[in-house]
């Protein structure tokens, strides 16, 4: 680990994806991550690695798909309704199995809406968003660091699985600065050795690799279908991350992800003062949801409090954890309003009472 | 024996039985394609990017390392072949649905790019695998099963004459309309197909040639009918001719 510096949290996670052997990064301008777009440009050509902008997120996806054929290490990022435009991709991506990493900088919406820090997308990042039955790996960082962390092991878990993996962030942490501290760069020979799958060229020495989503027949796709559900299995049982915040003895368990999951702590915090006993449970893996850990404290606490900046979407989650046996409850803002912490810290008295 | 062996085709022909229909121009472009790569001694070396339609089996059918992009996208999942693996040949198989429709971005961007790629683009004038709908390419007064009236030019507009719209643009190295309905056209066809893929292989610019072909099923003509529909037709619309030739004579 290098000394700390500070950076944009866009340029945090750009650097990180070098750090993690990318070199090549397809991509389309928008509000609020272009700067990640801006900073792909200006590094790549300097680690001679390739930077394209492409004429529009569906063809930006595409060029993924074709440098992920390749088994190389690719990136592209891009704010919702760029992610929306993706969704095509995503499910070809998945279809085929090629390891890539996104990265969605969330904002309001829907439609154009406005470009400031949202959750809203948390449906289409966890429950699919393309077609059929696939699966994405999805990472929520609360912060700088934790997003360079999470931004290379992306790199390693899409090349481990075979597999899409997505870093859901929201503009906070694209446009706030934070002192960080950089990994060493990777050795790039240092992958997975993709050369029995991937796009590489037969060199006339051994028979064609066939990199596709495609299979006309229904008892071969769902052989494929079969083949992708045991893989997501794997990556439920191993994959699952999540930070548990003063949890112990919690009465009051605090559920939320990416910066909200920050600001909670202070609720958790504020609450205590008061002495009532709050305690903040924070998925970091979206998907592989961390169901069985979040169910665990339904023993000891009386309520779960579910915070969002969306009208509610990864409460079916917690729902789905909590199983009827304690009480939901629920804050959310919508449009981009970043809830304050006296405001989070306002309800949870309410709901108390 | 020895005919036995060629008439096994082109190396860089799988071998995989076409599952085109009798009289279809797939499979003679196939041929003519795995016969270049053959010629130009880069089998082990060429990806291919196969569409959706008739010929999203083009895959199969090459002995070549392949995928199958979405519909129309196949030019944007071949630059992000390229751009990984500058060192290797990158095309793209597409029709005319796939290329001039869904796809009209992608192969306008690819091409104004002068990304290093070379594309084959059959003009058969309609959808063939969804079952003869009307294609950007269908010409005026023509049925198809979406415009069961014929194309009329104030509902539907002109047919869209791709390689045209394609000489605009300077990215482009060689840019020809062909056809392979008679075996002067197959030995030209095939001429162009290869300056296709020089200019990609010199690095000069993208590469692209159109070439007209039959779709008896979804016409409702058998071969021979098709052939001369396509001639009498086909090639009015959209003439022969080499548009764009940056690669030059001596390779
Ligand atoms: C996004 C999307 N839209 C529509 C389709 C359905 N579709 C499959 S093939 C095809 C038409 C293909 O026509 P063309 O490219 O001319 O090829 P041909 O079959 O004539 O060789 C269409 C519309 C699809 N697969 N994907
Ligand atoms: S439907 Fe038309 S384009 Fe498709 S294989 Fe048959 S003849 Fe060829």
């Amino acid at each position: 680990m290098s000394e700390k510096v500070m950076v944009k949290g866009t340029e945090a996670i750009g650097e990180a994806a070098l750090r993690a052997g990318c070199r090549h990064y397809f991509g389309y301008p928008i509000t609020p991550q272009s700067e990640l777009t801006e900073y792909m440009a200006r590094r790549l050509p300097e680690l001679e690695g390739v930077f394209l902008q492409a004429e529009s997120e569906v063809s930006a996806v595409n060029m993924i798909y074709g440098g992920a054929c390749t088994g190389k290490r690719v990136m592209t990022s891009t704010s919702s309704p760029g992610f929306s435009l993706m969704q095509e991709g995503m499910s070809y991506i998945a279809g085929a199995e090629l390891p890539s990493v996104f990265v969605n900088v969330v904002r309001g919406g829907p439609g154009l809406g406005d470009i400031q820090p949202a959750q809203c997308d948390y449906f289409q990042a966890t429950k699919g968003g393309g077609h059929g039955d696939y699966r994405l790996v999805v990472y929520g960082p609360e912060s700088l660091q934790e997003a360079v962390e999470l931004t290379i092991k992306s790199f390693d878990i899409a090349d481990k699985y075979r597999n899409p993996v997505l870093i859901l962030a929201d503009g906070m942490l694209g446009q706030m600065m934070e002192p960080v501290s950089f990994p060493e760069f990777k050795d790039l020979n240092s992958f997975v050795d993709h050369s029995d799958w991937a796009m590489v060229g037969t060199k006339m020495e051994r028979d064609a690799h066939r990199v596709t989503s495609f299979n006309i027949d229904p008892y071969g796709l769902e052989k494929m279908n079969i083949k992708f559900q045991k893989k997501y299995k794997e990556i439920v049982e191993n994959e699952k991350m999540y930070e548990e915040y003063m949890l112990d003895d919690a009465e009051v368990v605090i559920v939320a992800y990416g910066t909200i999951g920050r600001i909670a702590k202070s609720v958790a915090k504020m609450a205590r003062e008061k002495g009532i006993k709050a305690g903040v449970f924070r998925p970091i893996t979206l998907w592989p949801y961390p169901y069985e850990a979040l169910a665990k404290h339904t023993d000891k606490a009386n309520m779960f409090f579910t915070v969002e900046m969306s009208a509610g979407q990864m409460i079916e989650d917690v729902k789905l954890a909590v199983n009827g046996k304690k009480p939901v409850e629920f804050y959310g803002r919508m449009g981009g309003v970043v809830p304050t912490p006296g405001e989070i810290f306002a309800k949870l008295m309410e709901l108390v009472k | 024996m020895a005919y036995v062996e060629k008439f096994k085709g082109p190396h860089a022909l799988s071998g995989k039985e076409f599952t085109y229909c009798p009289g279809c121009h797939h499979g003679i472009v196939h041929r003519l394609v795995a016969e270049v790569i053959d010629e130009l001694g880069i089998e082990g070396k060429t990806l291919m990017v196969a569409p959706v339609g008739c010929s999203v089996f083009a895959y199969e059918f090459f002995n070549v390392d392949g995928t199958v992009a979405a519909h129309g996208r196949a030019p944007a999942v071949a630059t992000g072949l390229k751009r990984t693996t500058p060192d290797k040949v990158v095309f793209t198989y597409q029709g005319d649905g796939d290329l001039a429709a869904i796809g009209t971005a992608e192969i306008i961007h690819a091409a104004n790019r002068g990304e290093k790629i070379t594309t084959i683009f059959v003009n058969n004038a309609i959808y063939g695998m969804t079952g003869g709908q009307m294609a950007p390419t269908t010409l005026l007064g023509m049925k198809t099963t979406t415009s069961p009236y014929g194309r009329d030019v104030n509902k539907e507009g002109h047919p869209l004459h791709v390689s045209e719209v394609l000489k605009e643009l300077r990215g482009v190295a060689y840019l020809s309309r062909n056809k392979v309905d008679t075996p002067q056209d197959v030995i030209k066809t095939k001429k162009a197909i290869k300056k296709a893929f020089l200019a990609q292989m010199n690095n000069i610019g993208f590469g692209i040639v159109e070439i007209l072909s039959t779709c008896p099923t979804n016409w409702g003509l058998t071969p021979i009918e098709s052939m001369k529909w396509l001639e009498e037709n086909l090639v009015k619309e959209y003439p022969l001719g080499t548009f764009i030739d940056k690669v030059g004579d001596d390779k």
